[in-house]
């Protein structure tokens, strides 16, 4: 069952072809964004010897460092009349980035996403209730529109208010859900109390996860708390957000859709492409976005094209589930973390020295972050108050940055790794599995 | 002549707390008293001891953070009510305990208290005839 089957089980050959197209109109359309000209001016490249998809590797990466530089409208390759929707990320590394849509990105990005929700099961007799935040964050007006695209009656619940969810999915028979993993182990404890048993009183079928990793663990308890299936899915929010690639009722490996992004799997390190089955780097070029099109744009997640077609008939590449990333970022509470900016904020602070340790931990169903921090010798007054006070006024600075509220602990100078060289600054000792 | 007692800081996790009686130990100082404030993560662990001056010094050399703080010991009769009546003439006047412990010796309890205002403090309790201990008496205990 395809949302649309000529697209989705095109033969690799045509696949390759259509790919090729749309690349040469979409580097036609990047050459009109100021950033793009002026790097494609800087380094000798003449756009019309770049042929196809042989040629794509002559082309320089994109960063997210090229974003924050091009803030707000350098990669926008579409008069700013045209367009209609902007995202920005939270800026907490320093300069924000933003994406920016016209109309028919909207479009494309909302068929992606109903071509996922349908290959999951998802159909217009569904009723779909999106218990993740809207704004900002991609996942919420992603799963959205999708949804509305597919013809789904669509409830946008919005996070939190538990009990109101609960009333929701009784009262309108609610089959879909989109949630934060976090809130959907909550949610189980919630239905206890209520003494609502998901398997008798409701009629879930899927529940979409997102906006933060969860283990295979977390998987299995949602499912058999809520009676659901839960898909795997990828997406960023630079690629617009969810719906880059997404598990099929096979369940083994992540479609990404290549009729919307070209994918290379490079190696982090000599960025040489890595063979089939191997670990590296996805780098994605955007092939049906107009108003901000990305080329070569390093996603530093890591994951592997799984060899061989899929059972599903589908011809768009598998890749496994994302094993982590190529630079330290880490992702807890559904925020994206950077060591660097922890690091900043403890420059700030004279009574803390300038060595730390990020410690994230399960803590029930919840991840929990620990900050440890050396006292300086000269501020040990041997007073627990002042101790107190140092620790809560790091805490409230980091809840600050982070938008959540961490663990502080207080460590005896010289007992965590030297700021210099290649320390281990984040201990993940999360659940993978 | 005012008396200290050391503040210590530890973190919370095993083998924490001897590191600090085994360096204290080694310096061949004499604890009277100990009493551990617990913060979760981390704590401090105050030490009465009879050489304040070489028990901070030995801990300090060992990498530890310690620093001397200033006490009044009040001498109080073992029986129910002792300790109260301490703390009501110091509440009388609104002074803050900040930190303290007790510990009995024979037919006597003696109550360590931290205030802000030591010298304050000391002559609200003589004053209410109560037996505060000299620097060299704690020392000696």
């Amino acid at each position: 069952m395809f949302w649309e089957e000529t697209l989705e089980t095109l033969p690799r050959n045509q696949l390759r072809g259509l790919q090729n197209e749309r690349l040469r109109s979409t580097l036609a359309r990047a050459a009109a964004a100021p950033y793009y000209r002026r790097m494609y001016q800087a380094s000798g490249i003449a756009l019309d010897r770049i042929r196809g998809l042989e040629d794509l590797s002559r082309l320089p990466f994109t960063t997210k460092q090229d974003l924050r530089a091009g803030y707000p409208f350098e990669f926008l390759a579409v008069e700013k009349e045209a367009v209609v929707r902007l995202h920005s990320s939270s800026g907490t590394t320093g300069q924000a980035t933003v994406v920016c849509h016209n109309a028919c990105d909207l479009a494309s990005w909302a068929n992606l996403m109903a071509r996922c929700m349908f290959m999951t099961g998802a159909r217009p007799s569904d009723v779909f209730q999106n218990m993740t935040g809207y704004g900002m964050f991609t996942g919420g007006l992603g799963f959205h529109y999708g949804a509305e695209r597919l013809g789904v009656l669509t409830v946008p619940a919005g996070a939190g208010n538990s009990r109101r969810q609960i009333k929701f999915m009784q009262d309108f028979g609610t089959t879909l859900v989109h949630v934060i993993p976090s809130y959907a182990l909550h949610l189980l404890s919630v239905f206890e109390e209520a003494g609502v048993e998901p398997q008798r009183d409701l009629r879930l079928k899927i529940a979409y996860l997102g906006a933060e990793p969860y283990s295979e663990h977390t998987r299995k308890r949602v499912e058999d708390g809520l009676g659901v299936k839960v898909f795997n899915s990828y997406g960023l929010s630079e690629m617009s957000g969810p719906g880059v690639a997404f598990e099929c009722p096979e369940q083994n490996g992540m479609h990404i859709w290549e009729d919307a992004f070209v994918v290379e799997l490079l190696n982090p390190n000599t960025l040489q492409p890595v063979p089939e089955g191997e670990e590296g780097e996805l780098v994605l070029t955007t092939l049906d976005r107009q108003a901000m099109p990305l080329i070569r744009y390093r996603t530093r997640d890591l994951t592997a094209i799984l060899p061989g077609p899929c059972p599903c008939g589908r011809t768009h590449k598998r890749i496994a589930r994302i094993k982590g990333r190529s630079d330290d970022m880490f992702i807890i509470k559904g925020v994206n973390v950077f060591p660097v900016q922890v690091e900043n904020l403890l420059m700030s602070i004279p009574e803390v020295g300038r060595n730390y340790q990020i410690i994230l931990e399960n803590e029930g169903p919840m991840d929990a972050m620990t900050v440890q921090v050396e006292v300086q010798r000269e501020f040990f007054q041997g007073d627990v108050k002042s101790l107190k006070a140092l620790q809560q006024r790091i805490t409230a600075a980091l809840k600050g940055e982070l938008l959540f509220t961490p663990k502080v602990a207080l460590v005896e100078p010289d007992s965590l790794p030297k700021s210099e060289g290649k320390a281990v600054r984040v201990i993940d000792r999360r659940r993978k599995e | 002549m005012i008396a200290h007692h050391i503040s210590v800081f530890a973190e919370n996790k095993p083998g924490r707390l001897d590191k600090i009686t085994g360096v204290l130990a080694q310096a061949e100082i004499n604890i009277r008293a100990i009493k551990i404030s617990d913060l979760g993560e981390f704590g401090v662990v105050k030490i009465l001891v009879d050489d304040p001056d070489n028990a901070c010094r030995a801990l300090k050399r060992a990498g530890g953070l310690a620093s001397q703080k200033e006490i009044i010991a009040v001498a109080v009769e073992d029986r129910p009510g002792g300790l109260h009546a301490v703390l009501t003439i110091l509440t009388r006047r609104h002074i803050n305990v900040e930190d303290s412990y007790g510990f009995v010796l024979k037919d006597r309890a003696v109550l360590v208290i931290e205030v802000a205002n030591v010298a304050e403090a000391t002559s609200l309790l003589e004053g209410a005839g109560l037996q505060l201990l000299s620097k060299e008496e704690i020392y000696a205990l």
